[in-house]
């Protein structure tokens, strides 16, 4: 009981990152309908901004995150600008293979500079105990950063003007144009706030696990899991896709072989794409 | 019926390039180049087969790989603890995979665009999943074949000449494949499929089944060739058998050659393999190969996109009969 309890408790935690990275995904689907095969890469990236502001400047992991929250931002735009605009209007394909060639860019560059060994960013932050449950301090602080984050995008769409706008594009671009939303730079901005979510995120899973240039790939078929989980292009649903697969990854080991929660996971993620393609929150 | 077929000469053109180069090295005797026309045939047969799906019929399908390592792992169940010979083993793979194929495709097909694509990654990696959790077939580890197998054939010499030998007359029929599918009235349909699938099921194509068949026709021959691959190798492992990274690859040569036509498969899988031979052995661009394929592919899809064959088709109007 008391492992159930201790690995339900972790799941639901690391939940929390998960859901944040998926965030990222589904929103930049939600307002341009574009999958982003770079995510996985993009994740690894924010992996390596945090672990080299660590080992190289010094700079504490959690306030290293900001200049990696910046440089996604502006990283996402650029990107953006070269591999999705002028594809915006092609067939599906187009995009797919663009964001994919984005990928193969960051993790060549990187596996030439970084090489593959694993790394791990090492920070104790000491541990909770609350009774028979043990948590590590990396963890807790991980999901109340992901969960600041989460708020903070929350705010940020319904509560502010730009925030309402990126909304407004996501619902209708034309409209939206006919109101006088500058869609373009608005269509920009979501690509940014995508990549920066993938990359934060990447930077809190360095503090859990050790990792690679390689390792974005995992990440990102969770992130797939969690935004069908959730309904494509659905936010909040994102979040609760996260707790959902963490939750998962923290019961299966209790009950069978560890090797058996991928099998679950994408048969799970297959199922649900067929029988609710809107995911579990959205209207059939 | 089949005498049109002799007169076109698209049909012969590919056909010849893949048959004149497969036969090559058989001339010449070289096991360096056998080996690099061993892993071009391999391409031009999945992308080939990719395109059915891919090109004709318009559905983005990243799980075409999964098609290759399930026939791998029939074919070398049967060959490997079975004892059966390579041929019969391929073609009961191919067959186990087509029914696979029927089945799966007609409870997938039902989704479109994004979640269709995002669909065939999750069955691929639940399969993969799957086989590294069945101890029966290897696990993890996967399967390795006894080295006396290779007796039957002449030796591991023979094998390898054999082996490629089937391999080139696999490429050529998955060739022919995509030529009569691209030619036919049942090809006609798929490409109305792919421009507009509500239209084309108004005109009374039966569109959730001509996409299934699509889905089946495209992965017989992966699996085939998946067979011919692990055989040649002498054992199999999960990691090996379904590397989603391979189906990406496929849809690279697909755009660098040529979206939806016969010829432009062959040829990306031909200039995509000999380039990455080239960035491999370069040694300027050995540690960066992967990221300048990257900027190839992004720059062949924003200024490209029809792939070589598609643009040449498209500049010179007088060359479609013979590049279709």
């Amino acid at each position: 009981m008391d492992v159930l309890i201790a690995s339900v408790v972790d799941g639901l935690l690391i939940g929390f990152v998960y859901g944040l990275a998926a965030m990222g995904l589904t929103l930049i689907f939600g307002v341009m309908d574009v999958v982003n095969l770079s995510h996985g890469a993009l994740i690894a990236l924010g992996m390596f901004g945090a672990y080299l502001l660590y080992t190289g400047l010094g700079i504490n992991p959690y306030i290293g995150l900001f200049f990696v929250l910046i440089g996604g931002i502006l990283l996402g735009m650029a990107l953006y600008g070269i591999a999705i605009h002028p594809l915006l209007h092609g067939p599906h394909l187009s995009t797919l293979l663009s964001t994919f060639a984005i990928s193969m860019i960051i993790v060549g560059v990187g596996t030439a500079l970084f090489t593959s060994t694993p790394r791990n960013i090492d920070i104790s932050m000491g541990a909770l105990t609350l009774g028979p449950v043990r948590i590590l301090g990396t963890r807790v602080i991980a999901a109340l950063m992901a969960i600041l984050m989460a708020v903070g995008l929350y705010i940020f769409m319904y509560r502010t003007h730009t925030g309402k706008s990126v909304r407004a594009v996501a619902n209708n671009r034309d409209a939206a144009e006919l109101v006088g939303i500058p869609s373009t730079r608005i269509l920009a901005l979501s690509f940014g706030l995508g990549t920066m979510l993938a990359m934060v995120s990447g930077g809190l899973i360095a503090t859990l696990f050790p990792f690679s240039i390689l390792s974005g790939g995992t990440y990102e078929l969770k992130s797939f899991v969690i935004c069908v989980l959730g309904g494509l292009g659905n936010p909040t649903g994102a979040l609760l896709g996260g707790l959902i697969l963490g939750l998962i990854e923290g019961f299966i080991p209790v009950f069978m072989p560890v090797g058996w929660t991928p099998v679950i996971e994408f048969t799970l993620f297959v199922i649900i794409l067929l029988v609710r393609p809107s995911g579990i929150l959205g209207a059939r | 019926m089949m005498m049109r077929y002799v007169r076109e000469p698209a049909l012969w053109l590919s056909l010849l390039l893949v048959i004149g180069l497969g036969i090559w090295p058989l001339v010449t005797k070289s096991a360096t180049l056998r080996e690099d026309m061993f892993l071009i045939l391999m391409f031009v047969t999945l992308a080939s087969s990719l395109n059915i799906v891919l090109g004709y019929t318009g559905y983005v399908n990243f799980g075409h790989i999964v098609f290759f390592g399930m026939g791998g792992y029939i074919g070398f169940y049967l060959i490997a603890i079975k004892g059966w010979r390579l041929i019969p083993a391929a073609l009961v793979a191919a067959l186990g995979v087509a029914i696979f194929a029927i089945v799966l495709g007609s409870i997938i097909l039902r989704l479109r665009g994004a979640y269709f694509a995002l669909a065939t990654i999750g069955v691929n990696e639940a399969v993969r999943s799957l086989v590294v959790n069945w101890d029966a077939i290897g696990g993890a580890v996967g399967l390795e074949m006894n080295f006396g197998r290779y007796k039957d054939y002449g030796g591991p010499m023979n094998a390898l000449w054999y082996t490629y030998t089937l391999l080139v007359i696999v490429a050529a029929a998955s060739v022919m494949l995509s030529y009569f599918v691209r030619t036919s009235k049942f090809g006609l349909g798929l490409l109305a499929i792919r421009e507009d699938e509500d239209a084309s099921l108004v005109l009374g194509i039966n569109a959730p089944r001509a996409k299934t068949i699509a889905y089946a026709l495209s992965s017989i021959f992966p699996a085939m060739v998946g067979v011919l691959f692990f055989f040649k190798n002498g054992n199999i492992e999960p990691g090996d058998a379904f590397r989603l990274h391979m189906s990406v690859e496929g849809i690279v040569m697909i755009m660098l050659g040529g979206y939806g036509t016969v010829l432009g498969p062959v040829v990306g899988a031909g200039a995509y393999e000999r380039l990455r031979g080239f960035l491999l052995t370069s040694p300027l661009f050995k540690n960066l190969q992967l990221a300048f394929a990257g900027i190839l592919l992004l720059l062949i899809i924003i200024f490209v996109p029809s792939g070589l064959v598609g643009w040449l088709r498209n500049r010179f109007p007088k060359v479609r009969r013979i590049l279709a």
